[in-house]
């Protein structure tokens, strides 16, 4: 983005023989693609793309997300997990934007996100016990400072500002980190959590998981603007928009978005275009509103595919590490699945146990009457 | 001592609650230098610096979308709605966030935050500036609903309120910032939440009230005790969790209860305390509840106001009627 105006800056007189118009602002949105999506190289790749370790820990967790989904859907369909929301064909977006952020930077994701949790050490069964219907499942063990899931679409980016504006109170070096989808940009909230970050500088990426579908509204319907990066420009922060199933640009331009917002450069917008190849949720039959040969098209350009190209033709890849891996990685799967299935579900006191930091006097009733149909066996 | 209005109560308790607590946060339209529309916030500018009194974009679904992000991230926000007119973008944050956050993480997370927005008629203001819509507040679990009536209870209340672990809304009846004065220490005493206040003692007849409307309430009690009868007027104070106990037990003492309130009649908070009567003190009351409100019109404008709130002679009549009733 191309920032040109000064915005409270009255206009000048006018030079003699003037034209009665005059330019105050400019802008322009770039965007970013290093893998093509045959995996090739499209000029000069960041340093990381050259480190073989760094590479293979984020195939690693683009698989694992995948098995990871494939599983979930599986339960789902078996009556053994809630209505879940596919993340397939997503798997860059997430991998690419958690696995540079610090353990200090708070993460705020939306439903679909479960590949940047994954890397941010939410574990698997934390993730099936949540959307198996248990509020468990967000007593993450590991990130303890990101905010659970929001379900309702971009009211949590709000809350990333303030998260923000917290980090910026307490001069930490961390950074709040909020994903929401193409519909989300349709929202007030974005615009204002956006706008209000930018007029406080604060130290926050908003990044849109562009998949090209809000259940059923393609990305046409949501907006005439050519691109959801130059919302940015109306609030006056950086916008850019990468490809989003290329894991590599994905990963670059949140490194330096992160690193704008740490040296007090203040929030980025970043729209990662991707696609959603699955329904949105296991409640959804995507066949209703649009063509199997759209979805076909965009398989060809998948993330998980393009970076084991990628891979393989660097050399650091073969078929018997791709066995390997999956093997590995459906085993952990499989111990998360047992793990989740084995639990058991709360009391049902536990509706009212952190209600409130103190359960109010007004509130013993109703527990002690649920603690009595319990007894009864009415429950 | 000093003696101040409502309004300077709000100003001590927030002067108190920033000087004691660095995590205490204001924020708001207009709230720094301009100190507030109606003041509420003058001086923390000065005191506290930009950086923890903190001007918003006109934005209230953010205001209090980011009082959430930063309660849970350990700050005590306290975020003003200017008028609670204005106050409903905002209730998705409330119903879907903070209400839920501790809940949803099992403890994890929690919403130490405040919002605080005057409401309530009276005062010949524009349109969208007069309503009374606390039912709508006291429907959501998990969000405390906390509601002064006089200086000595703003003060400690509010200082109760942004002490407390978890949301809470807290309405200040406008009507009553500048109508009376009286001694407040400002000692950073609170009150507590979740307890009604007994405002006058009474054997004859129950007047339950809060908000601005304690005022014609004990006017009306003034009236009624020309004429011998005593009555007892509670202050809720807290709408949500409510505990009738006190209610209850004034009930079974005097038999008969009016209810007063400014907002609309329909699921106005009148009916729940009716209804919580109803429950435990049937078999106490000699007379029906009887209910004092607003009408189930729209709040009109200032011409006409007037003769939409409740007067003290409205509660007289009321419980001159329930008090005939055999």
């Amino acid at each position: 983005m191309n920032l040109k105006a000064d915005t409270n800056k009255p206009v000048e007189a006018l030079p003699a023989a003037p034209s009665p118009r005059r330019r105050v602002a400019e802008f322009a949105i770039d965007h970013r693609r290093y893998l093509a999506p045959d995996g090739t190289a499209m000029g000069e790749l960041p340093d990381f793309a050259a480190d073989k370790e760094v590479m293979y820990g984020l195939y690693r967790h683009m698989v694992l997300a995948r098995l990871f989904d494939e599983k979930a859907i599986a339960l789902q369909r078996t009556g053994r997990l809630g209505t879940y929301a596919s993340l397939l064909g997503e798997e860059a977006v997430g991998v690419g934007v958690a696995s540079i952020m610090d353990e200090g930077d708070i993460f705020l994701p939306t439903f679909r996100e479960h590949a940047a949790q994954l890397v941010r050490g939410v574990t698997m069964t934390e993730l099936f016990v949540y959307w198996g219907g248990d509020e468990r499942g967000s007593d993450f063990s590991g990130p303890k400072r990101d905010f659970p899931v929001c379900i309702p679409v971009a009211g949590h980016l709000p809350h990333a500002t303030g998260a923000a504006l917290a980090l910026k109170l307490r001069k930490e070096k961390g950074v709040a980190v909020a994903i929401t989808g193409d519909g989300g940009t349709s929202k007030g909230e974005f615009y204002e959590a956006i706008n209000m970050a930018g007029v406080w500088k604060l130290p926050a990426v908003f990044v849109i998981a562009n998949n090209a579908w809000a259940i059923s509204v393609p990305r046409s319907a949501q907006t005439l603007a050519e691109t959801l990066a130059q919302k940015a420009i109306a609030a006056g922060i950086h916008g850019e928009q990468v490809d989003g199933n290329d894991v590599v640009a994905v990963r670059q331009v949140m490194a330096e978005a992160l690193d704008r917002a740490r040296k007090g450069e203040g929030p980025s917008l970043i729209e990662a275009l991707t696609y959603r190849l699955g329904d949105h949720t296991t409640a959804d039959d995507a066949r209703r509103y649009r063509d199997d040969a759209e979805v076909s098209r965009h398989w060809k350009e998948e993330p998980v595919a393009r970076l084991r190209a990628y891979m393989t033709h660097q050399g650091w890849w073969s078929k018997e590490d791709e066995q390997a891996l999956l093997e590995k990685l459906t085993g952990e799967v499989a111990a998360a699945t047992d793990a989740y299935l084995a639990t058991p579900p709360e009391a049902p006191e536990a509706m009212f146990t952190h209600l409130y930091a103190k359960l109010p006097k007004p509130l013993q009733d109703e527990l002690e009457e649920v603690k009595r149909a319990g007894e009864a066996g009415d429950a | 001592m000093p003696e101040v209005d409502l309004l300077g109560a709000i100003n001590l308790a927030l002067h108190r609650a920033m000087a004691d607590d660095p995590s205490v946060i204001v924020m708001g339209e207009d709230i720094g230098v301009d100190g507030g529309v109606f003041r509420a916030t003058n001086g923390l500018i000065k005191e506290f610096g930009p950086e923890r009194v903190i001007d918003t974009p006109l934005a209230e679904a953010s205001i209090a979308g980011v009082a959430v992000g930063a309660a849970v991230e350990g700050f005590r926000p306290l975020a003003e709605i200017q008028f609670m007119g204005f106050i409903y973008p905002a209730i998705d944050q409330l119903v879907s966030h903070a209400g839920r956050m501790r809940n949803r993480t099992r403890g994890r997370l929690t919403c130490p935050m405040v919002l605080r927005a005057p409401f309530g008629g009276g005062v010949h203001a524009p349109e969208h500036h007069s309503e009374s819509t606390e039912a709508m507040f006291a429907h959501i679990p998990g969000v405390r609903v906390v509601i002064p009536s006089s200086p000595a209870r703003a003060y400690g209340l509010l200082l109760a309120a942004i002490r407390d672990p978890d949301p809470v809304v807290f309405l200040e009846p406008k009507r009553l910032y500048h109508t009376h004065k009286e001694e407040v220490a400002d000692d950073g005493k609170a009150l507590p939440l979740d307890t009604p206040f007994v405002l006058r003692e009474g054997t004859d007849i129950t007047l339950v009230t809060w908000g601005a409307m304690t005022r014609e309430t004990l006017q009306a009690a003034d009236e009624l005790a020309k004429a011998g009868i005593e009555a007892e007027v509670i202050d809720i104070a807290t709408l949500n969790p409510l505990d009738e106990s006190l209610i209850a037990a004034s009930v079974e003492k005097t038999g008969r209860c009016v209810i007063v309130h400014e907002a609309a009649r329909n699921a106005g908070f009148g009916a729940e305390v009716a209804a919580r009567l109803a429950d435990k003190s049937l078999l106490s009351l000699l007379a029906p509840v009887s209910r004092v409100t607003g009408y189930d019109t729209v709040m009109p404008l200032p011409r006409l106001e007037a003769r939409y709130m409740p007067s003290a002679a409205r509660v007289v009549a009321a419980a001159r009627q329930t008090l005939e009733y055999q």
